[in-house]
């Protein structure tokens, strides 16, 4: 290619520029940006999923809507969304203090917690419903009682079962986020404070806190928004059971859709899906400032 | 490899000492209730780990008598041997073979466009673009997981691997443009411009210039890409139907349907599945975490 353009004028070479921009921007719109033009139309539609699709109005968007199922899915994604936070950010934050201590042994500790983000979703369900097994698990090996209940079985405890293996799963990610934040309050901070006579706690929630503010966001951007998308882990856990409690709105699509041979109400769950996720994205964009540019990961 | 973080870490660790003696104050070495949050975390991950990898090489029927937390005085290999031969070698392959038809593209496709993004920040469409992409990073996978299924059988791909290597590109490109295009960015203007003097076209720069200055972050943003990637459950799931197109996380769970009751085999497979991954944790650790942040540090 270079060969062809020849002398380096001053516009010729700035002209291939969008070539080189065409393949990423050719495959994002055929496989990203179609499919979510696609999924609106779609739910506007009767499918299988393996027939003809008929154009069939509202009809979809009618049974969607009067379904209990979909406020239902809807409180129950709200519940893990908010659980999980809950569980997850005052743990992160004082994991993520805690690694940023310079000490060997911490690093050290460091290479154990970071195991879990290797792990696919799939391979930590699998684990722990055997782990948890009432009756062949860790808890009825070792005879314990209370650790030996059915705790995918009854939906109260198979809900906490999905916030603890997503924060499991997940605290390490967002541990991390926060270490880079401390390392990054400059040092002078704390020598002014103790100087004053603020100790360690004061020193925390006087300076630490604070000037982790934009970090939290970003934490919290990316736990929450990326709790709509607990697809796989939930799915092979508890297959949104028992019953529907687990049955988070990805699940809901993913059953009504695949599973029940209903593309076109699946569909309009997805849009559901997309608009509460911008909608949550530009909350916490608005909320953070500076920080807009990080509500990234949700898409990976 | 464990030399190179060392050698890397220790000019901190002198400086740490030095700033811990004049300015840090005593009282922020005791973090108890950080140091308590630490070694309870510690057991919290590690137990189900631990766990897992000593039932696994449990002899079938002395695993329900035995002590679940006592390794056997007598392992064996039997349940890993059930495993291979439930056909993991080829589920292995075709995450291979997924994982590198798909980041190999992924990062070449986004480098390029990063690097038009920040050469040709004048031209509007490749500023919105820049847009396109950033709005990309909100739309969640599954969302669009039934039209993505839909084109797939208009394009005869279904039930084959190309199928999982499509989407999973173009799902990649927004996070790896955005990460790169801030790398490429911090490239100093002078030097595209001395390669300009000396002749060099767009194409020559690119591959010449801003690919070598900003290599760690490439294979940063590979790192990240392949893990997401070997990793991914929801695509095969939805998009292949044939055993034999299986990629690893989707074989893992039929092997947990096939043979659910027998504990210590699906927790063989859920180790080899995660073998290749935890090889690659201990061989470039630092790249794979820096490779997981990447983006919001910045």
């Amino acid at each position: 290619m270079s060969s062809l353009i020849g002398l380096p004028r001053r516009r010729e070479p700035r002209s291939i520029l969008p070539w080189l921009a065409a393949p990423a921007l050719l495959v994002f719109v055929g496989f990203a940006v179609v499919p979510l033009v696609g999924v609106f139309a779609l739910s506007f539609t009767t499918w299988d999923g393996i027939g003809a699709i008929r154009p069939s109005g509202l009809t979809s968007w009618r049974a969607v809507l009067t379904d209990p199922g979909l406020p239902h899915a809807l409180w129950v994604t709200f519940l893990v969304m908010a659980v999980s936070w809950v569980v997850q950010t005052p743990l992160s934050i004082l994991l993520g203090t805690f690694l940023a201590g310079r000490q060997r042994y911490r690093a050290v500790l460091g290479v154990v917690y970071f195991v879990p983000l290797m792990l696919s979703s799939a391979a930590i369900a699998i684990a722990y419903e055997a782990l948890l097994d009432p009756n062949f698990g860790l808890g009825a090996g070792l005879g314990i009682q209370t650790l030996s209940q059915d705790w995918l079985g009854r939906p109260g405890l198979a809900f906490g079962v999905v916030v603890f293996v997503v924060s499991w799963q997940f605290i390490p990610f967002h541990s991390l986020i926060y270490q880079g934040g401390v390392q990054q309050i400059p040092k002078s901070l704390y020598e002014a404070a103790q100087l004053d006579g603020a100790g360690r706690i004061r020193q925390f929630f006087g300076i630490t806190l604070p000037q982790l503010k934009h970090t939290v966001i970003t934490s919290s951007t990316l736990m929450v928004v990326g709790s709509l998308t607990f697809f796989d882990l939930i799915f092979v856990l508890t297959e949104g059971g028992p019953g529907d409690a687990t049955r988070v709105l990805a699940l809901d699509m993913y059953k009504r859709g695949f599973q029940a041979g209903l593309m076109g109400p699946a569909s309009a769950i997805a849009v559901i899906l997309v608009l509460v996720g911008l909608a949550l994205a530009l909350l916490l964009r608005r909320l953070g400032g500076r920080d807009a540019g990080a509500s990234q990961l949700e898409g990976a | 490899m464990t030399t190179t973080p060392t050698r890397t870490r220790r000019p901190q660790k002198a400086t740490h000492r030095e700033g811990r003696r004049h300015s840090r104050p005593a009282a922020r070495r005791r973090n108890w209730a950080g140091g308590l949050a630490g070694w309870l975390w510690l057991a919290v991950v590690a137990v189900p780990l631990y766990w897992t990898l000593i039932t696994s090489l449990k002899d079938r029927s002395r695993y329900y008598a035995s002590n679940p937390l006592v390794p056997s005085s007598d392992p064996t290999l039997e349940n890993y041997r059930l495993v291979i031969e439930s056909d993991f070698l080829r589920y292995f392959a075709n995450s291979v073979v997924v994982t590198v038809g798909a980041v190999l593209p992924a990062v070449v496709f986004s480098f390029m466009a990063a690097y038009a993004i920040v050469r040709g920040w004048r031209m509007r469409a490749l500023r919105a673009m820049n847009g396109l992409f950033l709005m990309g990073l909100a739309i969640p996978l599954q969302a669009t997981v039934i039209p993505v299924y839909l084109i797939i059988i208009k394009l005869h791909l279904y039930d084959s691997l190309p199928a999982l290597i499509l989407p999973s590109i173009a799902f990649a490109i927004p996070l790896s443009v955005l990460v790169l295009a801030n790398f490429i960015r911090d490239v100093p203007k002078e030097l595209f411009d001395s390669m300009r003097v000396d002749g060099a076209t767009e194409w020559t720069t690119l591959w010449r210039l801003a690919a070598p200055l900003t290599r760690p972050a490439v294979l940063t943003v590979t790192v990240f890409n392949a893990l997401t990637i070997w990793n991914g459950f929801l695509l095969p799931l939805v998009l292949t139907q044939s055993p034999d197109r299986r990629t690893l996380p989707l074989a893992l769970w039929t092997f947990q349907g096939q043979y659910g009751v027998n504990v210590p085999a699906v927790l063989a497979a859920v180790v080899l599945t995660t073998l290749p991954v935890l090889a690659l944790y201990a061989f470039g650790r630092r790249q794979l975490l820096s490779g997981l942040t990447a983006g919001f540090s910045r």
